[in-house]
């Protein structure tokens, strides 16, 4: 409980600090009233804006204004749109969020099975190969991959059309074919990362004295492995997977540009670049709160996995 | 046996591949396909709309493109640059050229199903008079001081006469009176009709079945958002988008061969601008001795293969009644005479010179480097600087801030003033700074003067002292490109910037 409380109040002064910070960076790049009038409007007209969007007003006041509208609930208006960033946000965060639990689903589904592949045959060609493979994915970085696999699935093979995102609400089934490649292109470099971590860390524990144990009572490679050493191997690799969870969501910043998908990273740079700070405050609030919550996740379930940590 | 099972796996996928690609093309109907069935098309646009759509607060260039297609005012530019009648069949003048009688179409129709009345001009008028974000046409509208109802017609009183009053007049929309929801739900008059905005993804426009002349063609169109250029241009190569405009020649160079590519020019002032503030561009030998350095044609080589048209002053090719060709050769190429002039100037080592330029424009940044490397040649130590679009209009277009930028000024009426009125010294809008008595004395006199033959001349001479003051490096009209499906036809390109899709078909 103790622990959980720690971490809430950690969580709270992050979210201070990190809200006031991005206000202020603002503070020093302007704001959007040039950017809504255009290159016609007359000097009265853009004073008469930033006043009636109050940003005649000292930084400290705005953010104290923001500040109390963010504890009730209240996220402000666009200073672009002129209408609620809940209701901007609201539409666009779910597609992100499927986009990155498609993503780490992905892998999930093909690190830990090439993971224990290759700690179980450890010096074959099959594994000397995949270490390889590896090794040039993970030199990749995942924009690069983004931009081959849509050359190759969407302009060579026209599996789907790259620039037509599709609605969920309009045919589920279309949205997640086009979902699969954004979420392969996150996955891809993450996948080789995490299949190297989990080869290396079971073969690190098929060292350990219990292994030899095992041996002794009986266990051949195969059964030792999957009995004693793999639980205890997925140990380092739950703390790295909740940062692949929390930098996932970031990558999905950059695939979502180049995917054309309508979500919080592709809102987030067009508003950075609109100077559009409520949309800006909320959503680095938002990514503040899921890389903390990750984290935090991936603290219980290494608690739970580990009894030495039950403290 | 076990070890062969991934080489087989391998096999199998690289076959898989090879056949894919080698195939015959799917014959279930693409996604472009089922847009020609439906008589719709997509449009890629590069960057979303202004935050309110309303006829009087179109903001950008881009959004006033979009919106040509939705609104009307009583008369409508043709893409020969004449004003046609629109919502008002004809109009009268009085000989003093202060009151102008419209008579006004019968039955036209608003989307909303309202019909047109005097009511609904008169509040337009005044409607946009007092909150056009458009400070040169509020101004004009400034100068009506009686706008009545007269038998139907339309009865307007200017303070002064202005022969340019009817390009004004294409530009003050008509909406209906007392609407109050223009800003996300806009109701004009035009041959689409405003179905629904997606912030940052798209925006749909439908035919509008009770328009009053020639109806669109096209069902539908929906105008999709690409705000990166890369992914408009894979949008081009997967078949996503059916037009595109405002491309470079690099973009349709690699287009397949389901697109036309149509050429015209993007009706910008694309210049050097320097600020005269900063020394030593105050100096009129300096201004001169840049003028010299610049080499247009070789950067129109390097930017744009040789595309564009060349200027001379701050007036565009297609706006032929005002164009002066004599100009374009005002400053021929001459590294030896600008170095002479910068000698003269007690310059002889040349300067530094930052050149700022909005990052997002390519074609400005392109123009940068190479006038950078021409300049060097003659000395002068430029430099380029990219910078945001929202920090080079608050830096550099509103706070003077800047040595000198690389950009393009478009017309938002067709009129001389919108491409000379920013160097009237009194001008907010006068970012370079030049002041010249002689060139505010020609613009006084032209708006002033009745005479239409009389005002083209001093608009003409306006025109030559930028040139003869080398007020900035005037480089091009860039080149603009538009990529269409070749299944479409009817696009035409007008002398200002807008898009007009009502004669696009199949």
């Amino acid at each position: 409980m103790n622990f959980v409380l720690k971490k809430l109040g950690t969580l709270l002064l992050t979210l201070l600090i990190l809200s006031f910070v991005a206000y202020a960076a603002f503070e020093m790049v302007g704001d959007p009233v040039n950017l809504i009038l255009g290159t016609n409007a007359s000097p009265e007209d853009v004073q008469a804006l930033r006043e009636s969007l109050g940003l005649d007003k000292p930084l400290l006041v705005r953010y104290l204004r923001w500040l109390t509208g963010f504890i009730s609930g209240d996220l402000g208006d666009s200073y672009i749109y002129r209408i609620p960033v809940s209701g901007m946000i609201g539409e666009k965060l779910g597609v992100t969020v499927v986009l990155t639990l498609m993503g780490f689903a992905l892998t999930l589904l093909f690190s830990i099975p090439l993971g224990v592949y290759g700690a179980r045959r450890e010096g074959s060609w099959a594994d000397r190969l995949l270490t390889v493979t590896n090794q040039i994915v993970m030199a990749v970085p995942a924009f690069f991959v983004a931009i081959l696999l849509m050359v190759l699935f969407g302009v060579v093979l026209r599996l789907f059309t790259p620039g037509s995102f599709v609605p969920f609400e309009d045919s589920p089934g279309a949205f997640l074919l086009y979902m699969i490649f954004p979420a392969l292109s996150i996955a891809i470099p993450r996948t080789a990362m995490t299949a190297k971590m989990l080869r290396s860390s079971i073969l690190g524990e098929m060292q350990q004295d219990y292994v030899r144990t095992a041996y002794s009572r009986g266990h051949n490679r195969q059964s030792a492995l999957k009995a004693h050493a793999f639980k205890n191997a997925l140990l380092p690799i739950i703390s790295f997977l909740a940062s692949t969870m929390a930098e996932m969501l970031a990558g999905c910043i950059v695939i979502e540009q180049i995917f054309s998908i309508p979500g919080i990273g592709r809102l987030l740079m067009v508003s950075i670049s609109n100077r559009d700070i409520p949309v800006v405050e909320a959503i680095v609030m938002i990514l503040a709160v899921w890389v903390m919550l990750v984290h935090f996740l991936g603290e219980v379930v290494g608690e739970m996995l580990d009894p030495r940590r039950r403290a | 046996m076990k070890k062969r099972i991934p080489a087989l796996l391998l096999a199998a996928l690289m076959l898989l591949t090879l056949t894919a690609c080698g195939g015959n093309k799917p014959k279930t109907p693409t996604a472009a396909d089922k847009r020609k069935e439906a008589n719709e098309i997509y449009v890629g646009i590069a960057q979303d709309l202004s935050s309110s759509l309303g006829p009087y607060q179109l903001a950008t260039a881009g959004t006033r493109e979009v919106m040509f297609n939705v609104f009307e005012g009583l008369y409508k530019v043709d893409p020969t640059g004449d004003f046609k009648p629109a919502l008002a069949t004809d109009y009268t003048v009085s000989d003093d050229g202060l009151t102008y009688t419209f008579t006004l179409r019968e039955g036209v129709k608003f989307h909303n199903g309202a019909v047109m009345t005097a009511q609904d001009v008169i509040y337009s008028y005044q409607t946009c008079a007092s909150s056009s974000v458009d400070s040169s046409i509020k101004k004009i509208l400034e100068n009506v001081t009686d706008l009545k109802e007269d038998n139907g017609k339309v009865v307007m009183t200017l303070a002064q006469p202005n022969s340019d009053f009817l390009a004004y007049v294409g530009s003050v929309y008509i909406s209906p009176a007392a609407y109050t929801d223009q800003d996300t739900q806009p109701v004009g008059t035009g041959p689409f009709r405003f179905v629904s905005r997606t912030v940052q993804d798209s925006v749909v426009i439908a035919r509008f079945d009770d328009y009053w002349g020639e109806k669109a063609k096209l069902n539908q169109i929906t105008f999709k958002i690409f705000e990166n250029a890369t992914a408009l241009v894979t949008a081009l190569d997967a078949g996503s988008v059916d037009l595109v405009a405002h491309l470079s020649i690099s973009q349709v160079n690699n287009l397949s061969k389901d697109y036309q590519v149509l050429e015209g020019s993007m009706n910008l002032v694309q210049a050097l601008y320097l600020n005269h503030e900063y020394k030593p561009l105050d100096d009129i030998r300096v201004r001169r001795a840049l003028c010299y350095a610049v080499n247009v044609d070789d950067m129109l080589k390097l930017t744009a293969e040789g595309h564009g048209h060349k200027l001379g002053s701050s007036i565009y090719p297609s706006f032929k009644k005002y164009f002066d060709e004599s100009l374009i050769d005002a400053y021929p190429y001459d590294a030896a005479k600008a170095k002479d002039l910068l000698a003269q100037a007690g310059d002889p080592d040349g300067f530094d010179l930052v050149i700022t330029v909005p990052g997002n424009y390519t074609p400005h940044v392109d123009t940068a480097m190479v006038l950078a490397e021409q300049l060097k040649a003659v000395g002068i130590n430029a430099t380029v600087q990219e910078v945001e679009w929202n920090t080079w209009l608050t830096d550099v277009y509103q706070g003077h801030k800047f040595q000198a930028t690389v950009c393009g000024f478009d017309a938002s009426t067709l009129t001389a003033n919108a491409l000379l009125g920013r160097y009237e010294s009194t001008s907010a809008k006068n970012m370079c700074s030049y002041k010249s008595t002689q060139f505010d004395a020609f613009l006084q006199e032209a708006a002033a003067t009745t005479d239409d033959a009389r005002r083209t001349e001093l608009y003409k001479a306006a025109a030559k002292c930028l040139s003869d003051d080398a007020a900035n490096v005037y480089l091009q009209d860039l080149a603009e490109f538009v990529a269409i499906r070749s299944t479409l036809k009817g696009y035409e390109f007008y002398p200002l910037y807008v898009m007009d899709l009502s004669k696009v078909t199949y």
